[in-house]
């Protein structure tokens, strides 16, 4: 699959000004030629057919595109492929241990903490990497960190159920 | 399509050279805003410079003057949650928290903060007039929705104002910005950086075009004792002020010896009125001295009618905020007031 990826060169790389990327995206590396207005959504969505990540509005202001960029939830719709160029990403495909759930997609699940399901990517990778941060401790504060990501399902207070949940347990 | 080439850079120079050759190349750093306002087809570079690789001004140190030194590409999240930072200017490190979310923070740099464009809707529709983005075309928001701007500062031509949480209180801290161009380095005043919008309202602040932030200063005094940020907006988090407050205070013998108070959300930069924090010092820190200094600090205010509750709500602000930065630990996540 990775090289028939990065053999695909149509949409992104049709002049010149095509340059070389290395993505490493849940631990498989991409080799990818953009064009440098690809986003790294796009990179991500459309070159490396890694569909988990949703494009929202694509404008930073839902939360979906939600990814782990070298240890820190980033926003892969307001960053360009080519500034990513090395860096290690997690997407939502490589959160779970193969056909093991982790265990925050399973309080996901417990909690009823989706309807459609479109926002859920990004909030259980914002929500992994929050508390790989460590600067949320109370229910207050985890709501405050985790505004970034909306859910207009309104399943908000599931969410920080199951984040709150996942949270202490793993503080056991 | 709106296109550009893209080059990294790794020296400053290397970087001025590629900008001062090139009228339409943009330097790049977080890119949070440059990339949203490119995709709104408000932007047009035609080659963006990525200055990540300039990592001398990703360093945060104690400079010279007992001060703090932020560099310009520190991202915002390590600002705020540097330990020099949390502990001797926590006004700064809760205004940061306040902006924006944490994706966000996590990649907007130091200086593209203080290089964001306003919010006004119509600065934001392509397909509208604005005085900001096409000068000349005028501005719909004077007699348009207007809730989210100007009520003091404003101009005939613009009544946008500049978004920014950590400016807020790098105004009260006094900041000085560092800047770098090819015929040499300077610094800016925090107060003379960002600008009113006068008859040309297309410049937000006074950095030259072929300038680079290399960082900012932070002088001694960060009121770590008594400060508060206040945000006040539509919905508690992730949502721009409508009105914003940063204070920081020194006390003694429950008299105010040095006080600070800045205001954003209602004007193009942030808001500070020297004579209302003199009118403070050696008064006690009580509503009514805070609330005769809300008066003058808003002075002169005026509404555009959907904005005109800001001028009360300012005041009541300020007030609220001054006796919160009496009892900082009061403070609650997101700004908001304490309870």
């Amino acid at each position: 699959m990775q090289d028939k990826n990065s053999s695909n060169t149509t949409n992104f790389s049709s002049n010149s000004n095509a340059t070389k990327v290395q993505l490493h995206i849940n631990k498989t590396t991409l080799h990818l030629h953009v064009m440098p207005w690809v986003s790294l959504l796009d990179a991500i969505r459309d070159h490396g057919k890694l569909t988990g990540t949703k494009k929202g509005c694509d404008h930073g202001q839902c939360g979906a595109c939600t990814v782990i960029c070298d240890g820190k939830r980033i926003l892969s719709c307001l960053t360009l492929a080519v500034m990513k160029d090395c860096s290690e990403i997690t997407t939502i495909e490589g959160i779970a241990n193969g056909e093991v759930l982790h265990p925050l997609q399973t309080a996901f699940i417990e909690h009823d903490a989706f309807q459609c399901g479109y926002c859920t990517p990004g909030q259980i990778c914002s929500a992994i990497a929050m508390l790989e941060e460590g600067k949320a401790d109370t229910r207050d504060e985890v709501k405050e960190q985790m505004s970034g990501n909306l859910c207009r399902c309104g399943a908000n207070t599931n969410i920080i159920d199951a984040i709150m949940e996942f949270k202490d347990k793993r503080n056991e | 399509m709106n296109n550009f080439t893209y080059q990294k850079v790794s020296n400053p120079n290397d970087a001025l050279n590629k900008i001062s050759k090139n009228n339409a190349a943009n330097f790049i750093a977080g890119g949070t805003n440059l990339i949203d306002l490119w995709k709104y087809n408000l932007a047009h570079p035609k080659t963006l410079v990525d200055i990540n690789g300039l990592n001398d001004y990703k360093i945060i140190k104690e400079d010279e003057h007992g001060g703090l030194f932020l560099g310009a590409l520190a991202t915002n999240s390590d600002t705020a949650y540097h330990k020099l930072v949390e502990e001797r200017y926590p006004l700064l490190s809760k205004a940061i928290l306040a902006g924006a979310s944490a994706q966000i923070r996590n990649s907007a740099s130091n200086g593209g903060n203080l290089l964001q464009r306003t919010r006004c809707y119509y600065f934001y529709d392509a397909s509208s007039p604005c005085n900001k983005r096409n000068p000349g075309s005028g501005c719909p928001a004077k007699n348009g929705l207007n809730r989210i701007h100007a009520i003091l500062g404003t101009s005939e031509d613009c009544i946008a104002v500049f978004p920014s949480d950590m400016c807020i209180a790098l105004a009260a801290l006094e900041a000085v910005v560092h800047v770098k161009s090819p015929d040499g380095e300077r610094e800016i005043e925090f107060s003379n950086f960002h600008r009113l919008p006068g008859d040309t309202p297309e410049l937000d602040n006074n950095l030259k075009v072929n300038e680079l932030i290399t960082g900012i200063s932070l002088p001694s005094e960060g009121f770590a004792e008594n400060y508060s940020y206040l945000k006040l907006r539509d919905r508690n988090s992730y949502a721009f002020a409508l009105v914003s407050v940063a204070t920081g205070m020194v006390l003694e013998n429950n008299k105010i010896t040095k006080i600070r108070i800045a205001l954003g959300g209602i004007a193009h930069k942030p808001w500070r009125v020297v004579a209302a924090e003199e009118f403070l010092v050696d008064k006690s820190p009580t509503e009514e001295n805070f609330a005769s200094a809300a008066n003058m600090i808003l002075k002169g205010a005026k509404g555009f009618g959907k904005n005109d509750f800001k001028i009360e709500l300012s005041k009541r602000a300020i007030v609220r905020n001054c006796i919160m930065a009496l009892h900082p630990e009061s403070q609650r996540p997101g700004a908001q007031p304490s309870l």
